[in-house]
């Protein structure tokens, strides 16, 4: 058997970006406080604008440059900026008041939680390597990454039982689908990218919206977690 | 025709600036002007598009198929923002109730805005993004009234749904994916395009985008087991826009599915696509039809109807014969009209009895002269009874079944829609014919000493006209429907049957 030839620096340094985004997701499972997990969420998306401009200066797309500026400026500042405003006052920006509880869904321990992310990260990363998809902008092996993201991203949200932090969640298991969308649709008009973000903006404010309201809910009905998703089992059947 | 299109992506942002700025009289009554002239302009186009494909600049498209989902969107908005003018005014007074309707105008034409664009665009990140609109707009909606069960309710529906759509837009990149081997790197993801070269596009990816769009937009629709949000979302969502919810919502996120059906039907052959409807449309039937049998709250049961019958939508599509296919299109039309009738019905018997549980309501017939007889209708409608439109169309997509050699399947079919009447006769039974309760009755089960301690008996009458006339309405399109569809249509459908049939 040859010997695997080492990869070239745009191969490896987007390789890196990519892994570093996947630990980023893993990161989620241990911040307990939400204002942390913003701040992941603005590092993962910030590398996903690096790589951006990584593959547009690697593949001359120079629309990429402006897409990697456009997603900074709405992921990396401008999200994070309305999350913050809409939460604050909520018992998790504040402080570590229950800041233990919200960690864990009582289903399984934070360490199960992990193994079990583990389990389905690798699973993702190895079916999507499997599917033999080539000729792409960016390499392969961040294809297959960016399902291990989206996976994990949903195991994030099946853990975490308040509100907040299950929409962050869900904004992280789109950080995958764009690194997805970088590998695989590096060419798409910028339009429709740009349609893309602001949706998820439109998205984000309504998440906004409901979590506020949520938590007027729970202070109605005297909860001491506010955002916990415990009290949400009314609707069955 | 150009001057069409661009009416209908404007009359309901139009109506939604008034009731912005105007009062909630003004709000209203224009809210019900744009709903009605919607109809009107889609009505319009139904000649054209039933002889040529129209397309307007680069993100504008609309063939035959289009006009059928937006024949149903514009259908119940036309309903509905008329029905609203009596449902509103029984909910709130003064100061609040301005607030509320305005609001609550707003909020429905936007929605309405937004299922009416999903089926215009030409792009598939276009009716993405549409469809993801539909979402957050339909889920501050089912929050709008700020009670514990619908902030639940629109919780589970944002997160699931969203979720789902994430997934769907994994779909659309692999889609992208696909069409980019073929039309070059800067291919649009325009649908048309794609649709021509289907027979070219790689197999893994454009199977992998069929999949990822059925499980994510399947989430939409409410197919099994990812329908999970839909029945919280229908009963604590005021009862019109449950309507809507319920007969367009989760037909225009069909049909997103059908476009994917579309072009991986084009490179695949129809046999996989065909295969995985025919799983996801068999297991909601099945499990729709068993929770019918066993409910207390009659929205969720109209909401378990529709994953019912959405089941029934995919069924039909599998099993592909021509015949299967306009049933599927027609029970679109007649679906719209059947639900929304039957959610307008039920959002009269909670105006009158003040409760969503079964158990609460009783002698629904007497008490409510028009209503009573209309919801009863509606539900047979539903529960494919002659002469409804409900019932032609299941008879063509049963009789597509046996044509394509289906046999199990279509016998599965056919078990499962007599399970589903029998549920909802059951409940409706209950709720109309059984004799309500008698002063006297109330009597008895009063305190020590006889004194009634229920609420005052209830008397005969309707809360409002308004909220009768739209299902009038209704009725008589479901009539006509089954009994005889007309001319345009029929030609209109068969144009859209062809479509989707494709070259196979």
């Amino acid at each position: 058997m040859l010997p695997a030839q080492a990869p070239g620096a745009y191969t490896g340094g987007a390789n890196v970006i990519a892994v570093l985004i996947l630990l980023a997701e893993f990161g989620m499972f241990r911040q307990a406080l939400l204002r942390d997990q913003i701040r992941l969420y603005m590092a993962q998306s910030g590398l996903i604008s690096v790589l951006a401009v990584i593959v547009g200066a690697a593949r001359h797309l120079p629309e990429l440059y402006v897409l990697a500026g456009l997603a900074a400026a709405l992921k990396v500042v401008a999200i994070p900026l309305l999350l913050r405003r809409l939460l604050r006052g909520t018992d998790l920006a504040e402080g570590p008041a229950g800041g233990a509880d919200i960690a864990g869904s009582g289903g399984l321990s934070l360490a199960s939680t992990i193994l079990v992310a583990i389990v389905v990260a690798a699973f993702g990363f190895f079916a999507a390597g499997a599917l033999g998809i080539r000729a792409v902008a960016a390499p392969v092996t961040a294809l297959s990454v960016s399902v291990s993201v989206v996976l994990v991203a949903f195991v994030v949200m099946i853990h975490r039982r308040d509100v907040a932090s299950q929409a962050i969640g869900l904004f992280s298991l789109e950080n995958g689908i764009s690194l997805a969308a970088l590998v695989l649709a590096a060419g798409l008009p910028l339009i429709l990218e740009v349609a893309l973000l602001f949706d998820l903006l439109v998205a984000v404010v309504v998440f906004g919206l409901l979590i506020r309201l949520h938590h007027l809910t729970g202070l109605r009905q005297g909860r001491a977690e506010s955002l916990s998703t415990a009290d949400l089992t009314s609707l069955r059947g | 025709m150009i001057v069409i299109a661009v009416l209908l992506l404007t009359l309901p942002v139009a109506a939604a600036l008034a009731a912005l700025v105007a009062g909630a009289r003004t709000a209203q009554a224009v809210t019900a002007a744009a709903g009605i002239a919607t109809f009107g302009l889609v009505i319009a186009l139904v000649p054209a598009a039933s002889r040529r494909d129209l397309s307007f600049g680069t993100f504008i498209r609309i063939d035959a198929l289009s006009v059928v989902f937006l024949l149903a969107t514009s259908f119940l908005y036309a309903a509905v923002s008329v029905y609203c003018i009596g449902y509103l005014r029984g909910g709130h007074d003064g100061e609040s109730f301005s607030r509320y309707a305005r609001r609550f105008s707003l909020g429905l034409n936007l929605f309405a805005w937004s299922m009416l664009a999903a089926p215009m665009m030409s792009n598939l990140a276009l009716l993405w993004v549409a469809i993801e609109v539909t979402t957050v707009i339909s889920a501050l909606l089912v929050a709008i009234e700020g009670t514990d069960g619908s902030t639940e309710a629109a919780w589970k529906y944002i997160l699931i749904a969203s979720a789902g759509l994430s997934i769907a837009l994994l779909g659309t990149i692999f889609m992208y994916y696909a069409g980019a081997q073929v039309l070059g790197q800067h291919y649009n993801l325009a649908f048309a395009p794609l649709l021509q070269v289907a027979h070219q596009l790689p197999h893994t990816a454009v199977r992998l985008a069929f999949v990822l769009a059925v499980l994510g937009f399947g989430t939409k629709v409410g197919l099994f087991p990812v329908h999970t949000w839909l029945p919280d979302a229908h009963s604590e969502a005021p009862t019109p826009v449950s309507a809507l919810l319920s007969g367009s919502l989760l037909a225009v996120s069909f049909y997103a599915i059908l476009r994917y059906y579309q072009v991986a039907a084009g490179t695949l052959g129809p046999r996989f696509p065909r295969d995985v409807l025919l799983v996801f449309g068999v297991a909601s039937l099945l499990i729709a039809a068993l929770y019918l049998l066993d409910q207390r709250d009659y929205k969720r049961l109209l909401a378990y109807s529709s994953v019912e019958h959405m089941g029934i939508l995919a069924i039909g599509v599998s099993f592909g014969a021509p015949v299967a296919l306009a049933g599927v299109l027609l029970h679109v039309l007649a679906h719209a009209a059947a639900k929304g009738n039957a959610f307008m019905g039920a959002g009269v018997l909670v105006r009158k009895f003040g409760s969503k549980q079964i158990s609460s309501v009783r002698g629904g017939l007497d008490l409510l002269p028009w209503s009573g007889p209309l919801f009863l209708a509606a539900i047979l409608a539903l529960s494919a009874m002659p002469p409804f439109g409900i019932f032609r169309s299941e008879f063509e997509i049963v009789a597509g079944g046996l044509a394509a050699s289906r046999n199990v399947a279509a016998v599965i079919l056919v078990v499962g829609v007599t399970v589903a009447f029998f549920g909802l006769s059951l409940a409706t039974n209950r709720m109309l014919l059984s004799p309500r309760a008698t002063r006297a009755a109330a009597a008895s089960r009063g305190g020590p000493e006889g004194r009634p301690t229920g609420p005052a008996p209830l008397t005969r009458g309707e809360p409002s006209a308004w909220m009768v006339l739209p299902v009038v309405v209704g009725l008589a399109a479901l009539l006509m429907l089954g009994l005889h569809p007309p001319g345009e249509l029929t030609g209109l459908m068969a144009r859209a049957v062809t479509q989707l049939g494709g070259p196979a």
